[in-house]
């Protein structure tokens, strides 16, 4: 565990309470993302981690150590932090600024040197500009600058508060590539504020949702995705965003039938005519005693035999095209598309039958990820939607169809 | 005017040698009190506004009053002008002391802090250097006043160019009374320009 975060809260001496009850366990290599509405305490919450704000009650620790009980400055030069104005001091070249924190921790000059360049390069900014000075910036430069400067010092925690606000989009996500692979890759810690869903839900490991300094949802983005925990999380992940996902948050399991018509291998021609019939279907999934998956049977081969006695063994197909229950249908559903069947077999782990998956419900799904809803302000968009919804958000849920 | 040099002019190098002295005595001591003063005041939330009304009050009392009040507790000479001086020097650089480590944007005090600037770092490294030019043209105002009014240290025997002022004044004689403003205010605005030099050159590069 490198940070933990029990019970804190925060009144402002005007009586204000930013923060109420936050707990939080974040273990090394993670990348939390805060989000929440404007004033739900996201930034009195960060700004906590390091001490630029003291907590009215309850405890942060950072490797098991109280840091309470340690040196603010120590601290502080220990934690990157990229503040929510960027914060470059005017009066400071660009090297200077980006030197700051390891000048502080004592470097050598040589070494702050040649951060500064590594830096810069980082930042995806001309060498030269390491001589200008901030007001000499544009605002997103500034900006970048402002990301690498918490970056120099190496630290293992990083706190980010909203880093990447004026950046055109594509700037903005090569620095969301960069502190990525900062974390995926070398193993740092980030905390990260941001005010942009997909910021939040493609970078982080943990969301954070705030409202009105409560914590609504902590959990993973996927599991948000498939399960907000309110209203307010669900308004604030949006519609549409939802609707998107569902392809890589759905399983199988999710949106298939659940009662697929089945027969056993020593049941009789006629039998199997008859349960086509009632089932008013013109292939029937075959499964042994166990209700182990074997293959199928296609009317059309049962009209080639003539003796009704015949066991449906000898005319099962087993070459079957079928998908496991747990799989995401955002994977499983290309192959599935391809292969032109009507309806895919759904099996456990072991083979067992467990349900079917009909084309017509997975092109609905890929359509509106795709496309989007068609109109996602008006929901439900129409009843196939609904349902989809309606399974995203119950555990194991069915389609009813 | 040759004739004056000719009779007064070692005369007149001591008195301006004196006259720089005192006056840069009163200045340094108003810029070691007033400037550490003024950074203080930003820092409390209540009494800035105390200390400097406190400050204004004894900017109005009349220079000679104020001269003369000097005299039972420093008696006379050079020290109670200097404390005198001294006094009025205050103002000016406590109150752009004040604006200007106010002036010093939120964002940057924060991020200084926020990097892990211990707080005199953070005042020697950040805020004062930012602050600077504001502090520098106080001390500069300061500096013109406390040159005008050393002429009348003069009343209390403190020497300085006042001397050839009173003297003229006593004997009606309007070369000595000249003889001793001209240097004064050559003085004040010799010290006014190369001030304003300082001032340049504390200020943050990209500001200038
Ligand atoms: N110094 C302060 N004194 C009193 N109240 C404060 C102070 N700082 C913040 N607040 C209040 O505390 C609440 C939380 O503020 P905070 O800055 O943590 O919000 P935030 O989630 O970061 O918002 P934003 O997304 O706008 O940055 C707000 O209601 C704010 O008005
Ligand atoms: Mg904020």
């Amino acid at each position: 565990m490198l940070l933990s975060m029990e019970h804190l809260r925060k009144e402002y001496p005007n009586g204000k309470i930013a923060v109420d009850d936050f707990n939080l366990e974040v273990d090394r290599g993670e990348f939390i993302a805060f989000i929440g509405t404007s004033g739900s305490g996201k930034t009195t919450t960060m700004r906590m981690i390091n001490r630029m704000l003291n907590q009215t009650s309850g405890t942060i620790k950072i490797n098991g150590k109280d840091i309470s009980k340690m040196d603010p400055v120590k601290l502080r030069r220990s934690i990157g932090y990229v503040i929510q104005n960027t914060g470059l001091m005017p009066h400071m070249t660009i090297q200077e600024n980006i030197e700051m924190v390891p000048k502080l921790l004592g470097w050598s000059k040589e070494k702050r040197e040649e951060q500064a360049h590594k830096m810069i390069a980082l930042a995806q900014l001309p060498d030269e500009m390491l001589q200008r000075y901030p007001g000499e910036l544009s605002g997103g430069q500034q900006q970048r600058i402002g990301v690498v400067r918490a970056l120099a010092a190496d630290q293992e925690l990083i706190l980010m508060d909203e880093p990447f606000g004026a950046l055109d989009p594509i700037t903005r996500e090569s620095l969301q590539d960069l502190v990525k692979h900062l974390q995926r890759d070398l193993g740092k810690t980030f905390i990260f504020v941001t005010h942009d869903m997909d910021e939040a839900l493609n970078l982080s490991t943990k969301v954070v949702i705030m409202s009105q300094g409560k914590q609504v949802q902590v959990d993973t983005p996927e599991n948000i995705l498939r399960h907000p925990a309110n209203e307010f999380v669900t308004n604030l992940i949006g519609e549409e965003r939802l609707i998107r996902a569902q392809p890589n948050i759905l399983t199988v399991s999710q949106i298939m039938l659940t009662n697929p018509a089945a027969i056993t291998p020593d049941k009789t021609l006629e039998d199997a005519i008859e349960q086509m019939h009632e089932r008013r279907v013109d292939t029937l999934l075959v499964t042994d005693k166990d209700n182990v998956l074997q293959g199928f049977v296609d009317l059309d081969d049962i009209n080639r035999i003539a003796d009704a006695h015949t066991p449906v063994s000898r005319f099962t197909q087993d070459r079957v095209f079928y998908v496991k229950a747990n799989a995401l249908i955002g994977d499983t559903v290309d192959r599935i598309l391809k292969k032109g069947v009507k309806n895919v077999p759904v099996v456990d782990e072991d083979k067992h039958l467990v349900g079917i998956v009909t084309r017509t419900a997975l092109v609905d799904i890929v359509y509106d990820a795709l496309h989007g809803a068609p109109d996602a302000n008006e929901k439900p968009a129409s009843p196939i939607n609904a349902d989809i919804h309606a399974a995203a958000t119950r555990e194991g849920g069915e389609m009813p169809q | 005017m040759m004739h004056f040099l000719a009779t007064y002019g070692t005369q007149l190098l001591s008195k301006t040698g004196q006259h720089l002295l005192i006056s840069a005595a009163a200045l340094g001591l108003g810029v070691i009190v007033a400037v550490p003063l003024g950074i203080l005041l930003t820092r409390m939330k209540h009494g800035a506004n105390l200390v400097m009304s406190l400050a204004g009050v004894l900017q109005t009392i009349p220079a000679m009053a104020l001269l003369a009040m000097m005299i039972p507790i420093f008696g006379i000479g050079s020290t109670p002008a200097i404390v005198a001086l001294f006094i009025y020097s205050l103002l000016p650089i406590l109150r752009n002391t004040y604006l200007g480590m106010q002036g010093v944007s939120p964002t940057v005090r924060d991020a200084a802090k926020g990097m892990g600037m211990t707080w005199w770092q953070m005042m020697t490294q950040a805020e004062i250097p930012l602050a600077a030019p504001v502090i520098m043209s106080g001390i500069r105002l300061s500096a013109t006043y406390v040159i005008a009014w050393a002429t009348l240290a003069s009343y209390i025997g403190a020497g300085g160019l006042g001397d050839f002022i009173f003297n003229g004044l006593n004997l009606y004689r309007s070369d000595l009374i000249l003889g001793g403003s001209i240097p004064v205010i050559l003085l004040a605005l010799l010290v006014d320009y190369l001030l304003g030099k300082v001032e340049r050159a504390v200020m943050p590069k990209p500001l200038r």
